[in-house]
């Protein structure tokens, strides 16, 4: 018997965010049902944040594409593990974390890291204080010169503090999955967390002072908060 | 009242609805009356709201077809991938009855009735299944299980690497396998008195 199909070809059903869970569920099911044709129709949705998660870690375009498809066949071939009542995202994500970071092992940087990784998490950070600061409006992530603005201030951030703030911030986890994926304590992950979250507010807002942001058409007449 | 410096430890916690009340209308109070804290708030908040946004994701020229072929590749019909599960049931069995919670009712040099519909729906620990370890025990778990030692230092590794490095598989996540992957060849002794993990991880509770 053929397998009922009605969500496949039904935008109405398709443009809720109610069924598109359900159109995934489906997806889920039929996979883990043998339908392996339909596994990249599963996981496209998610397939530039598996990346992302990845180059976190790697910090390299090439191994961060190899793991990401490495991480994305290790997850077909454990479909039928997976379990309704987790978030598929977030399943996903954690078998690309898990993934990279076995590379990352792998490597030759561990020693290097594992010091690095121990000095001054706990010390206090006090946020400057900006006169004039005002907020970037997401519409101006339509323009390349941001994100690349964004992409940099993140990258000057130790390693850490930024594979949190990515896990938390950009890939969505929830903080007890942040602290899971990477192998550390909740109370690591928030501490981690405020110290990233602080220093990219005051990267950004230094930005403003640089002018990063002053030829972007909202400034003139933006509200400043 | 809290002070700025307060505010800046918790301010994250906030964002994150991680505080208790009782700091949360604090934290309100204080943000209603300090320009510099509300505006570290607000430029957190436009932080998180910015890197949250998809554009923020860049992906090399080419990398979802690159994927797609990868895993059309992957996806052609295989023959063969229950063998590796019945190569592999063997030493499963053996360091079962090496814990000592089992005992093997039927040979197991028979070969294992692995091609029944039964087995192909997805009982049997496959290889490739992720499972965790612990720092002090030698037993693998399904991530989450309850009876995990020692979680916070977890390791994840597929349960196949888990065999290699000597680990057995936990007798309450992992039951379901084990019960039906052997079903005719690995009889439980019984549900109460066969729990393996009691030798070790019970042990190392006892002794704390
Ligand atoms: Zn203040
Ligand atoms: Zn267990």
């Amino acid at each position: 018997m053929p397998e009922p199909n009605i969500f496949v070809n039904n935008p109405l059903v398709k443009n809720t965010e109610q069924a598109g869970l359900t159109r995934e569920q489906d997806l889920i099911a039929r996979v883990q049902r043998g339908q392996k044709e339909l596994f990249y129709e599963l996981v496209q949705p998610y397939e530039r944040r598996v990346y992302a998660a990845a180059l976190a870690i790697l910090r390299n375009e090439s191994d961060a594409e190899d793991v990401a498809q490495e991480a994305m066949l290790k997850a077909f071939a454990n479909m039928r593990q997976f379990r309704a009542e987790a978030r598929f995202s977030t399943w996903l994500i954690q078998i690309t974390v898990n993934e990279a970071l076995m590379r990352r092992r792998r490597g030759r940087t561990v020693v290097m890291e594992a010091i690095d990784d121990r000095r001054g998490e706990e010390s206090d950070y006090a946020p400057r204080d900006f006169a004039d600061w005002r907020e970037i409006p997401s519409e101006a992530l339509e323009r390349k010169e941001v994100r690349q603005k964004l992409a940099e201030a993140l990258a000057t951030l130790d390693r850490k503090y930024r594979e949190v703030f990515v896990l938390r911030d950009m890939e969505q986890l929830n903080i007890q999955e942040t602290a899971e994926a990477l192998g550390i304590s909740v109370a690591s992950v928030k501490t981690r967390l405020l110290r990233a979250r602080l220093m990219l507010r005051d990267l950004l807002a230094a930005g403003w002072e640089q002018g990063w942001f002053s030829r972007l058409p909202f400034e003139k007449g933006n509200k400043p908060w | 009242m809290v002070n700025c410096e307060q505010v800046w430890h918790d301010i994250s916690n906030y964002i994150d609805g991680e505080v208790d009340a009782g700091l949360r209308s604090a934290m309100d109070e204080h943000f209603r009356t300090c320009p510099r804290c509300s505006s570290v708030l607000a430029g957190m908040r436009n932080v998180i709201g910015l890197y949250g946004d998809e554009r923020m994701i860049e992906v090399p020229a080419g990398y979802g077809r690159r994927l797609e072929r990868r895993l059309a590749q992957n996806a052609r019909p295989a023959s063969d991938q229950w063998s590796t599960w019945t190569a592999w049931l063997v030493p499963v069995a053996a360091l079962l009855v090496f814990a000592g919670g089992l005992r093997v009712a039927n040979s197991m040099t028979t070969e294992p009735a692995l091609k029944s519909e039964h087995a192909q729906t997805g009982q049997g620990i496959p290889p490739d299944m992720l499972v965790v370890v612990s720092a002090d025990a030698r037993i693998f778990h399904v991530p989450g299980c309850d009876f995990i030692h020692n979680k916070d230092r977890e390791r994840t590794l597929t349960a196949k690497e888990a065999m290699q490095q000597g680990y057995v598989p936990c007798l309450r996540c992992l039951r379901q396998y084990m019960q039906t992957a052997s079903a005719g060849h690995v009889t439980l002794e019984s549900e109460a008195d066969v729990d393996q993990d009691t030798d070790f991880e019970e042990t190392q509770r006892r002794g704390k």
